[in-house]
């Protein structure tokens, strides 16, 4: 198990390395003069500009700025902010808890939602409510979420608030806190949902075609021709075999969350990392773009690596650092 | 709908009026305008009929899609046969080539991309089409890894066909079948994320009618003139939809055997 976990580190080092190349390589073509971004249009005297274009490296070839970048990325740092002039990773430090918290909320919803609703339309297949979880979740992944999210700010924001007479609404716009008319936790409902809905689309299709397929296996005729009741076959033996690609696609899916939260954060004008590097593009903030990228890339593979691990604990005959043929 | 895109030439603007021409005299009076027999949509905020928009934005949402898709299955196609049909040092380069793009959210190499290049409508698919190509190239490799294995490559190597030709010949009319699938339901997805970066400010520029911008700039009208936004991502659902029912007969079809 060990050394799995050490081989898909040492797998990271080649995909970080090719992640930073790349961005590095973007950067480089971006028009426009980083000194001007840096300090301004105005006009400024050449021993100035100079000593911007020394503390920056940037009369280094490209190669030897990579290789500062890199070194500084080491110690923590992943370069200044043009506009905000303060350090990108205190930037992000304050940004990072409220899109982790949207992201969690949305995992939870998607987990508890997508799983029912496709455990309920394999169990009860071409009933109605089965019809209603095919249609529905082929018309979700079909949509951009940003799309829903604005009519979801219509409907529980201005229909459903003029309809009561403003007794009820949900917030549709930032993270809460003192300036809000609601409770902070009410301010998590729509974006949640939002980000959740697509995701929670491809759970609840992939749930139902998994068990219907487990549902046909050999050993869940054995154990109902046993005269254990449906509901206990489907609990104790379906269920267990037929999740685990759900798990796999939940966890890929967690880093997916994260990148297309972007867009909803830009919707719901959500504190986060996504609109935070919307923001930096809009202003040519490149140090805050990169470092939003690569930030979001290192959550990424680190999911992903805890999800690869975590598989041992929910299938036994999964058995990592083997060869076929070690037993 | 690709029937009304490619004639709306031919009969929209008589009807409804110019899909980027502003009257200026008229834009106080006509702007934002409910749906109404003249005008269907309603109008937007520059008094501009909201259908006419949306047919001529189908036209930038389906060119998009499959100009994005053709470049994601250009490389796709090349890399992922090659590397299945030399195998060696090059499919383990190409496989890592992978792993560093699907490393990668997928929105977010096109937004770095598009940052550093500039919006642009060439720019935007090229980005769209990048992203796309590893997971054909996977699809294609894993294919044709059995492929060649079948005897009548081996027949073929035999009688002394090139390497060129037995790959245009022999593997890739038999791997054709998955990969047609997986190109259809793509460019569903490729009209998702140009509706996505064009909202973002990064794709389609004004005045050129794209939905994922007609949303964007309806966004502050959210309040008076709903229908704006409702209309384009209506638009978005059922393009979208049916690509992906397409992509779904098309497997019943072929009898494609998908894993994902």
């Amino acid at each position: 198990m060990l050394a799995y976990i050490g081989k898909r580190i040492l797998q990271f080092i080649p995909v970080f390395i090719g992640v930073t190349l790349i961005l590095f390589f973007f950067r480089a073509v971006v028009p426009g003069d980083p000194i001007k971004l840096i300090a301004g249009e105005k006009a400024m005297p050449d021993a100035i500009y100079e000593q911007i274009v020394k503390a920056n490296h940037l009369d280094q070839p490209i190669y030897v700025q990579y290789g500062y970048y890199m070194k500084d990325l080491f110690h923590g740092d992943l370069g200044t902010s043009y506009q905000r002039k303060t350090p990108v990773v205190d930037i992000f430090a304050k940004k990072l808890p409220y899109s982790a918290r949207l992201a969690l909320c949305a995992i939870l919803l998607e987990i508890l939602l997508g799983i029912s609703a496709g455990i309920i339309s394999a169990v009860k297949r071409y009933s109605f409510i089965d019809a209603l979880v095919t249609v529905s979740t082929a018309a979700l992944i079909s949509v951009p979420a940003f799309w829903l999210g604005m009519m979801l700010q219509m409907f529980f924001g201005i229909f459903l608030k003029d309809a009561t007479g403003g007794v009820f609404a949900l917030p549709i716009s930032g993270a809460g806190g003192p300036t809000s008319d609601f409770p902070t936790w009410m301010h998590y409902i729509l974006p949640a949902t939002t980000l959740a809905a697509v995701s929670l689309a491809y759970t609840a299709r992939i749930m139902r075609s998994q068990l219907l397929e487990v549902l046909n296996a050999d050993y869940i005729r054995t154990a109902l021709a046993k005269g254990l009741s449906r509901r206990a076959v489907i609990i104790k033996h379906a269920l267990k075999n037929a999740m685990i690609p759900v798990i796999t696609f939940i966890g890929i899916d967690f880093g997916v969350m994260i990148s297309s939260a972007i867009l909803t954060e830009t919707v719901f004008n959500w504190p986060g990392i996504g609109s935070e590097i919307v923001r930096a593009i809009g202003q040519r903030d490149w140090p805050i773009v990169m470092g939003g990228v690569i930030l979001i890339v290192v959550l990424i593979m680190l999911i992903n690596l805890i999800v690869d691990v975590s598989y041992a604990a929910f299938d036994p005959r999964i058995r990592y650092g083997k060869k076929a043929g070690d037993e | 709908m690709i029937l009304v895109a490619l004639s709306a030439d031919l009969w929209a603007p008589r009807l409804l009026g110019s899909p980027t021409f502003i009257d200026t005299t008229m834009t106080t009076t006509m702007s934002k305008m409910p749906p109404s027999l003249e005008h269907p949509f309603g109008t937007d905020s520059l008094g501009r009929d909201e259908l006419v928009r949306i047919i001529y934005g189908a036209r930038i949402s389906l060119s998009v899609g499959v100009l994005a898709m053709s470049i994601s299955l250009l490389i796709g196609m090349v890399l992922g046969t090659t590397a299945a049909y030399f195998g060696g040092i090059w499919d383990s380069i190409i496989m890592r080539a992978t792993d560093i793009f699907m490393a990668f959210p997928y929105v977010l190499f096109a937004i770095a991309l598009l940052a550093a290049l500039g919006p642009s409508f060439v720019n935007m698919f090229i980005a769209i089409g990048i992203i796309g190509w590893t997971s054909i190239a996977r699809v294609i490799r894993s294919i044709i890894l059995q492929v060649k294995e079948n005897d009548y490559v081996s027949a073929a190597r035999a009688l002394g066909a090139s390497n060129l030709r037995i790959i245009l010949r022999h593997v890739l009319p038999n791997s054709l079948a998955p990969v047609v699938v997986y190109a259809t339901m793509g460019i569903g997805t490729a009209i998702i994320s140009e509706a996505a970066l064009s909202f973002l400010g990064l794709g389609i520029q004004p005045p050129t009618p794209s939905w994922g911008l007609m949303i964007a700039d309806a966004q502050q009208y959210m309040v008076i003139a709903p229908w704006l936004i409702f209309a384009p991502g209506l638009a978005i659902l059922l393009t979208v939809l049916s690509f992906t029912l397409l992509g779904d007969g098309l497997r019943d079809a072929m009898d494609v055997k998908m894993t994902d």
